[in-house]
């Protein structure tokens, strides 16, 4: 029998990044309430920015999340050369591109293994799994410490990378470098090949909303990551500089949450978004893997998120592999390497001006925008994270989820509705920009 | 012996030291034998309700609620450690005291600036005492062993009270300085094993300031290579603004 009464608070959502609750609350068979709240204190890094030299924005801004600091970075760094009129090599494009090969595939390794499947698999945290699954948690460790290595090669470190600046690379990787990490990935890809068999072995939670999904879009046959129009299932395709007309951020009366919402009442990023919008271009493995999960565009299961990060993984992989290989037959020109700081001896032209970094990040597109004063000194800084392009979605899919589930448990509906969080993978600590602080007390 | 409670909070941060640890491949799982793990949100369902031998501590404190809530972690911990830059020394969050907190606010979320309050940041020690320090932004995880190392065995941890240029030089780094180009490297704490100049980057200062730092040195670097102090300030403002707020609770 269907439930009339219902009052779930889940307060500090668990396995995933960031403070978050889920409040749930039904009267008499109405449901009066379904949020997603973020509760993360606020860090102002829009506002922190200013006053700072655009050469350090990408500095600052990676420091907004540890799990995307790479993206971070790498949409910084877009924004900034946008505003300072610099063009990257092509050789920096394609080191870019690498870099953020490894961060979909740390990302989306530590969400599928360590955050998501956890619920799938019956169990609260992969603490358990170390004595069930003890193969499977080494395996997900191991992948995970490869991508770390990888980074720690190319940048530094993953968690606030080092020499991705302003222009290019402080450090570029010798050839010594590029033979080890091509190694590396091509000794990763037996326990890729055993992620797609557990994966495949995953059951997900039958449930559909149609909605739009945004991502980037491009004219070329390259799944876009780094550089691209923004684009939606819904057909619209706009400039990057146009991103405040994607985004449209608004106020909803009853609740005070900004949110995102383009041609209907809210709108998706990340993998599935990206899956939709540019399924053709994935390279043909991924292309396979999707064929054997049965994913096609569109999908409107928001749980099949973690399947299409799965698919990206695969995606990722196999390009960082091409880009490493094309590497190997037209070696790194090292006289490419950047000495930092050259903007504090002049000499590097500044102008005042403006620019937007639009980047595919794990948990789907991210905008930083700029604007400099004639010493490069930011006046005014914006960041949209994806989350909170995601927020008002999950929002509208909780509400059409409780409904269609009140024959099960509250403690049932409870685990649906965080594993619904969990799929959208959402980063909170992200969310500077984030309104949806409505509490209720009864 | 019996393995320690420890449990992991994070407060206003990044959560990327959090990740370091995750990021340690299968090491983790014998760092994960030697204690017993009984809460983290980032990364498990599991709560508990008892005394924590050891609490790990993430992020800077950043108003009423996060100070209420340290207070109360510290009063079931046995031992505290601070854990990366914003806990140890209010790190980036610390830019937010450089500004009018109702300009910052009102800048960032407009109208809606009244759903935020917000205080000064500040490190944690400057809230409640801690036992231990794990700087770096993020932290360097063979520190970070040496310092669980010594929690449980019960002894101090020293964090090396000498500028980041002593293991820049042993790296064998080209100077910054003689590249031109300004770092905090003879001001910062060392124990990253000059982690950002061996990748082409200047110190930015995230361990915060040693104890002593040579001033005068210092100021002799700065005029021989024509580097401004207003600069350098600015440079150390990124990490280091909360030292004004006074070091001792």
């Amino acid at each position: 029998m269907n439930k009339k009464e219902l009052n779930i608070e889940v307060r500090y959502l668990t396995r995933v990044e960031g403070h978050g609750n889920i409040v749930v609350n039904m009267k008499e068979g109405k449901l009066e309430t379904c949020h997603f709240e973020v509760v993360e204190s606020p860090r102002f890094f829009e506002g922190m920015l200013r006053g700072r030299s655009v050469f350090e924005a990408q500095h600052i801004t990676s420091r907004i999340c540890g799990i995307c600091a790479c993206g971070h970075t790498l949409a910084s760094i877009q924004a900034a050369e946008d505003a300072l009129g610099i063009v990257p090599t092509a050789q920096t494009i394609k080191l870019r591109k690498f870099l953020l090969d490894l961060e979909m595939l740390d990302s989306h390794l530590l969400h599928i293994y360590l955050l998501a499947a956890p619920d799938l698999l019956g169990v609260k945290s992969f603490v358990p799994l170390i004595a069930s699954h003890n193969e499977v948690v080494r395996r997900a460790l191991r992948m995970k410490k490869t991508c770390n290595t990888l980074c720690d090669i190319l940048v530094g470190r993953h968690v606030h990378p080092i020499s991705a600046i302003v222009g290019g690379f402080t450090k570029l990787p010798g050839t010594k470098d590029i033979n080890v990490m091509l190694d590396m990935l091509h000794g990763m890809i037996p326990d890729m090949d055993a992620t797609i068999e557990l994966a495949l072995s995953l059951k997900f939670p039958e449930f559909e909303r149609d909605t739009e999904y945004v991502g980037l879009v491009s004219d070329d046959d390259e799944y876009p990551m780094l550089i691209g129009d923004i684009g939606s299932t819904d057909g619209v395709r706009m400039r990057k500089e146009d991103y405040r007309k994607v985004a449209n951020e608004f106020i909803v009366p009853h609740s005070s949450a900004k949110r995102a919402k383009l041609s209907r009442e809210s709108y998706a990023v990340g993998a599935l978004a990206r899956f939709n919008l540019n399924s053709e271009k994935l390279l043909p493995k991924a292309k396979a893997v999707a064929e054997a999960i049965g994913l096609k565009p569109k999908c409107i299961n928001p749980y099949l998120n973690t399947a299409a990060q799965l698919i990206e993984s695969v995606h990722c992989l196999d390009h960082a592999v091409c880009i490493l290989e094309d590497i190997r037959r037209n070696p790194l020109n090292y006289q490419e390497e950047l000495v930092v700081g050259l903007n504090e001896q002049h000499l590097i032209p500044v102008r005042a001006g403006s620019g937007v970094g639009a980047v595919e990040v794990p948990r789907g597109i991210l905008f930083h925008s700029y604007q400099t004063d004639e010493n490069g000194v930011i006046m005014n800084a914006d960041c949209i994270i994806p989350t909170n392009q995601n927020t008002g979605n999950i929002e509208y899919d909780m509400t059409k989820l409780v409904p269609e589930i009140l024959h099960k448990t509250e403690k049932e509906i409870t685990l649906d509705l965080e594993m619904l969080v969990r799929a959208y993978d959402p980063c909170i600590s992200c969310s500077t920009h984030l309104l949806d602080v409505q509490f209720i007390n009864r | 012996m019996k393995k320690p409670n420890v449990a992991i909070f994070d407060f206003a941060c990044c959560e990327g030291c959090q990740l370091q640890i995750a990021n340690m491949g299968e090491d983790v799982l014998d760092v994960i034998s030697a204690i017993n793990i009984v809460e983290w949100r980032e990364a498990m369902s599991e709560k508990w309700d008892k005394l924590f031998d050891v609490a790990i501590v993430e992020g800077s404190i950043t108003d009423s609620h996060a100070a209420e809530r340290i207070k109360k972690i510290r009063e079931r911990a046995k031992v505290l450690i601070a854990y990366g830059s914003c806990a140890t020394i209010g790190g980036v969050n610390g830019m937010k005291n450089a500004f009018e907190l109702e300009d910052i606010r009102s800048y960032v979320y407009g109208d809606s600036s009244g759903y935020f309050p917000t205080e000064m940041t500040r490190a944690v020690h400057q809230v409640v005492p801690v036992d231990y320090f794990v700087y770096g932004c993020p932290v360097y995880i063979p520190e970070f062993v040496s310092v669980l190392k010594a929690v449980l065995q019960g002894i101090p941890y020293y964090v090396p009270d000498y500028a980041v240029c002593v293991e820049c030089r042993m790296n064998e780094n080209v100077c910054m300085y003689d590249r031109k180009v300004a770092c905090l490297g003879p001001v910062t704490k060392a124990g990253c094993n000059s982690w950002c100049i061996n990748n082409g980057n200047i110190c930015y200062g995230c361990r915060g300031m040693v104890s002593n730092p040579n001033e005068k040195g210092a100021r002799e670097v700065l005029s021989k290579y024509n580097i401004s102090m207003e600069m350098i300030v600015n440079k150390m403002n990124m990490y280091n603004k909360c030292r004004e707020l006074g070091q001792d609770e």
